[in-house]
C-alpha cells in the first residue's frame, strides 16, 4: 500500500485520496477473515486453537479498519500514538479483573458449594 | 510517511506536543475531535467488555453455547451462529461502501458521495433490524437481563447490555450518516469548498464495524 501514501493529489486538498482499489482490496480481505472466524465456528475448532484463532482473526480485521479504512496509518504520527497508546492501559484492566474473577469464582465454590 | 514535513518519529512527536500551538498539525479540528470522541468511546466498550469476562470468568453455571443460542433453522437446515455471521457481513459491507463514500467526497462526486452514504444508512438499518429479529427471538425464547432457560444468568445482562449498546450506536449513525448525505446531495459542502464532514462521520461509522469486530469474537465466537 505504500502507492497510496500521500494526501491531497489531484485537487490540492488536504483530504485523505488513495486509489479505490485500495479500498476494495481491504474490502474483501474483511469478508475473508470474516468468513474464516465464522468457519471457526462452524467446525467447532475447541481449546486453544479456537481462541488463537478467534484473537488472529479479530486482529487482523480491527488492524485493517483503523489502519486503512480509518486513515490512520496515513494521519501524523503524534495522532497516530494518542488513539493507539490509551486504549493498551484496558489491558491492565483486563488483567486485574483477571485475578478477581478467578477469586470471586474460588470463593464461590468454596462458600456456595456450588 | 511521505507528508510529514519536519520532524520525524519520537522527535516529530515531541516537536508537535510541545510546540506552543494546536498539537496535531494538519489534523482539521473537527477529525480530532472525533478521534478523541472514538478514544472515550473504546474505553466504554472496553469496561463493558472486560466486565462481561469478569462474571462469565467468576460464574459457577455454565455459559450459555452463543454457537446454539443464535442458531436458525432455515429451510429445515439448522445452522450454528448464521443470523450473526450475516450481521457482520452487512457491517463490513456498511463500512466498505462509506470508505468508498469518503474517497468519492475528496473527488468533489456529489452524487456518488451522497448515494455511496445512503447505501451505508441502508445496510446500518438493515443491520438494526436483523438486531430487533434476534432481540424479539430470544425474548421469545425467555431470555431476560437477570435469568435465561441456557444457562448463567450473567449472559442476558451482558447481551442486551453489550448488544443495545452497540446496536445504539448503529442507529445513532444511520440518522447521522442520513443527514449528511442530505447535505452532500444538497451541495452544502461544495458550496464551502470542504468534505471534510464526510471523512468524520465516516471515522464514526468504522468505528462501530470496529466495536462490533470484537463483539463477534468475545460475544458471540468465544
Amino acid at each position: 500500500m505504500e502507492q497510496a501514501a500521500g494526501q491531497g493529489t489531484a485537487q490540492g486538498t488536504e483530504g485523505q485520496t488513495h486509489p479505490i482499489g485500495v479500498y476494495l482490496k481491504v474490502w474483501g480481505l474483511l469478508f475473508v477473515l470474516s468468513t474464516l472466524s465464522y468457519l471457526v465456528d462452524y467446525f467447532h475448532v475447541q481449546g486453544y486453537l479456537r481462541w488463537f484463532l478467534i484473537i488472529v482473526f479479530m486482529m487482523l480485521k480491527a488492524g485493517l479498519i483503523v489502519s486503512v479504512f480509518m486513515h490512520l496509518q496515513w494521519e501524523r504520527l503524534v495522532l497516530r500514538y494518542v488513539v493507539v497508546l490509551p486504549p493498551l492501559l484496558l489491558l491492565v484492566l483486563v488483567a486485574l479483573m483477571v485475578l478477581e474473577s478467578d477469586y470471586v469464582h474460588l470463593t464461590r465454590i468454596l462458600s456456595l458449594g456450588s | 510517511m511521505a507528508h510529514q514535513v519536519e520532524g520525524e518519529g519520537w522527535q516529530g512527536i515531541v516537536g508537535d506536543l510541545s510546540a506552543d500551538r494546536k498539537a496535531f498539525r494538519n489534523v482539521p479540528w473537527g477529525k480530532a475531535m472525533m478521534w478523541l470522541f472514538l478514544l472515550s468511546d473504546t474505553f466504554v466498550f472496553g469496561c463493558f467488555l472486560t466486565s462481561y469476562m469478569s462474571v462469565r470468568m467468576s460464574t459457577t453455571v455454565a455459559w450459555p453455547n452463543p454457537s446454539e443460542v443464535f442458531a436458525l433453522t432455515i429451510g429445515g437446515a439448522h445452522i450454528p451462529l448464521i443470523l450473526i455471521a450475516i450481521m457482520t457481513f452487512v457491517l463490513i459491507s456498511s463500512s466498505g461502501t462509506m470508505a468508498m463514500a469518503v474517497n468519492f467526497a475528496y473527488r468533489r462526486d456529489r452524487a456518488k458521495t451522497a448515494a455511496l452514504m445512503l447505501a451505508t444508512a441502508v445496510l446500518g438499518a438493515t443491520f438494526v433490524g436483523m438486531q430487533a429479529f434476534e432481540w424479539t427471538k430470544l425474548i421469545s425464547e425467555g431470555v431476560r437481563p437477570w435469568a435465561n432457560p441456557f444457562g448463567a444468568a450473567q449472559f442476558g445482562s451482558t447481551f442486551f447490555m453489550i448488544t443495545g449498546f452497540h446496536g445504539l450506536h448503529v442507529s445513532a449513525g444511520v440518522i447521522y450518516l442520513s443527514i449528511v448525505a442530505f447535505r452532500v446531495s444538497r451541495g452544502v459542502y461544495e458550496r464551502k469548498g470542504n468534505y471534510e464532514i464526510v471523512e468524520i462521520a465516516g471515522l464514526y461509522w468504522h468505528f462501530v464495524d470496529l466495536v462490533w469486530v470484537f463483539i463477534f469474537a468475545f460475544f458471540y465466537l468465544w
